[in-house]
């Protein structure tokens, strides 16, 4: 057969397949990325069906759906809002990252990956998953909780550190040399600042600039732009991810809105690709050795994320079901894990152990996560309740 | 009284304040201009018992008829030491023969002796409405008067 044939044939059961899985996810109220995974695991090296045509496409579509991702994160804060949210949890933020920093960084060393391999699976396991986070406070109604500003707080920090993680990651990645990181750092610290600034002051001009009354122009522009400004972030060794984040933070007001609601389906269609892609050179032979450790990971930083939220609201004045249900919500990880794991895997400079346990650790934590959130309230509720006082309680109980 | 403000970085912003019974009660403002009504548990103020999501109309309905009760209590208050003298609130509703067109149609007060002193209106209040002023769906009128007279008063404003 003709081989763009096939690759149609094939990118387009992909595809398809993506939908089925999505459609499949919703159905049960779970985020898709563990069957994204799953998706990329079947399709992929040593799984049931090899797809060696799609993975050039798989692996450039990944890219870009890494930069919308974080472009559309960017997007979604106001520059005010980061350093509001920097200023009241800061504390908050640096107990997160020690706590669910150590849990991974020491399984790596534990199991002989080296300083880049703790560097990586640190990064995995710390940063929550907001895209999951957001869409659980969402679906339960707990926008309106006491707690639900400290667990924002919480993950405005992790997406701020994001910015100063990756340029790092990047470089000790590429193997730059210590002098070399650290004019890596410098620059994506200059850049940081340079974006805050002219978001703060002049952040409407900037949006100006790419705004278009016309859908079409005005999508191009800024898909272009994002493109563009990741590309030479990348070229700066500053990591494209971040360039794309700075720039969805630089745009602001309205042209942020009309943005994201343009961008929202590119994003979903390119993030999909980009986790089966990752799924696609995974080999699925290689995870039930580290199944073991990926549980015990799970285990430990499921209770640190618990810990975290439970002090970060118990600071906020959050009696104890906030707490719980704060702690609960932050155990999703999901797509920064897997850009973390993916940047390194294609770099080639970590073991293939490690895609391997990231891969299993995001799948049980994609789960856990939502589920986690849901069932803590009755769980802490079932906990609380004094013994012989319930029934007596529940028919006191209103409607309101 | 005391309204807290919070930011939620991604959402937007949430307005709440406690109630003497202890609940918190509140309006979550989305970036995209949505609101959404919050009312804490009656066990527990950190919990939302009922997030309502409410669209401009809904939201602005809402503010109606809270404003206008407090006017209605306000001038009742008022009215205490006239005897005969009531003070009720009319609402205008989508099958209002008077929607769309200028208050002094109706001729209220000619033809009822009635007065209407307020309209409540996306939760502000018209004061002193002339008759040139122009009823929407979703207005409430407040209007001062005898019994008898807002009895016919909310019968013109219903039929004609």
């Amino acid at each position: 057969m003709d081989p763009l044939a096939l690759t149609l044939i094939e990118l387009g059961a992909v595809v398809f397949a993506l939908g089925l899985l999505a459609r499949l996810a919703a159905r049960i109220g779970m985020s898709p990325i563990p069957l994204y995974l799953i998706g990329g695991l079947v399709f992929g090296a040593g799984g049931l069906v090899d797809l060696g045509h799609v993975r050039d496409f798989a692996h450039l579509s990944g890219e870009i759906g890494v930069i919308l991702l974080l472009l559309m994160l960017g997007l979604e804060y106001t520059a005010r809002e980061l350093f509001t949210g920097l200023r009241k949890s800061w504390q908050a933020g640096v107990m997160d990252l020690v706590l669910n920093f150590l849990p991974g960084a020491g399984i790596a060393l534990l199991l002989g990956w080296g300083g880049v391999g703790a560097l990586v699976m640190g990064g995995v396991t710390y940063i929550s998953s907001s895209g999951i986070v957001a869409k659980v406070i969402t679906d339960l109604g707990r926008l309106g909780n006491r707690e639900t500003p400290t667990i924002l707080a919480v993950l405005v920090f992790e997406d701020l550190a994001m910015a100063i993680y990756l340029p790092i990651l990047t470089a000790t990645l590429a193997g730059v040399s210590f002098l070399g990181g650290l004019q890596t750092v410098g620059i994506s610290l200059v850049v940081v600042t340079v974006v805050f600034f002219v978001a703060l002051r002049h952040g409407h001009r900037v949006s100006k600039a790419v705004h278009s009354e016309n859908s079409e122009v005005f999508l191009l522009n800024v898909l272009g732009l994002a493109l563009l400004v990741a590309g030479i972030a990348s070229a700066m060794q500053v990591s494209a991810a971040v360039g794309a984040f700075m720039l969805g933070i630089a745009i602001s007001g309205t042209t942020a809105h009309l943005a994201s609601r343009l961008l929202e389906p590119l994003r979903d269609l390119f993030a999909a690709i980009f986790f089966v892609a990752f799924g696609l050179n995974t080999d699925p032979t290689t995870i039930p050795p580290v199944l073991g450790w990926a549980l015990l990971l799970a285990l430990v930083t499921a209770a640190t994320k618990i810990a975290t939220g439970w002090w970060a609201a118990a600071r906020a004045g959050v009696a104890v079901p906030g707490r719980a249900r704060a702690g609960a919500a932050l155990i999703a990880r999901g797509e920064f894990s897997i850009v973390i794991a993916g940047l390194a895997v294609t770099t080639g400079a970590v073991n293939s152990e490690l895609a391997a346990l990231a891969t299993a650790y995001v799948l049980l934590m994609a789960i856990i996560g939502p589920l986690a959130a849901r069932f803590v309230e009755p769980l802490v509720k079932a906990i609380r309740r004094p013994r012989g006082g319930g029934p007596r309680e529940a028919s006191a109980r209103v409607p309101f | 009284m005391n309204v807290d403000e919070t930011d939620l970085p991604g959402f937007g912003v949430r307005k709440d304040f406690m109630t003497q019974s202890g609940r918190r009660l509140g309006v979550v403002t989305h970036r995209d201009g949505e609101t959404e009504l919050i009312i804490s548990a009656w066990d527990d103020p950190d919990t939302c018992q009922a997030s309502i999501p409410l669209t401009g109309e809904e939201a602005a309905t809402l503010g109606n008829l809270l404003g206008g009760q407090r006017i209605v209590m306000q001038l009742t208050e008022e009215h205490r030491d006239l005897p005969g003298i009531s003070t009720r609130q009319f609402h205008i509703a989508a099958e209002s023969p008077f929607r769309g067109h200028p208050m002094g149609k109706a001729q209220i007060r000619t033809r009822t002796s009635v007065s209407i002193v307020a309209i409540m209106r996306e939760g502000e209040v018209l004061a002193s409405p002339g008759p040139d002023v122009v009823l929407h769906v979703g207005d409430l009128i407040v209007a001062v008067g005898t019994e008898e007279g807002l009895d016919q008063a909310a019968t013109i404003l219903r039929n004609g």
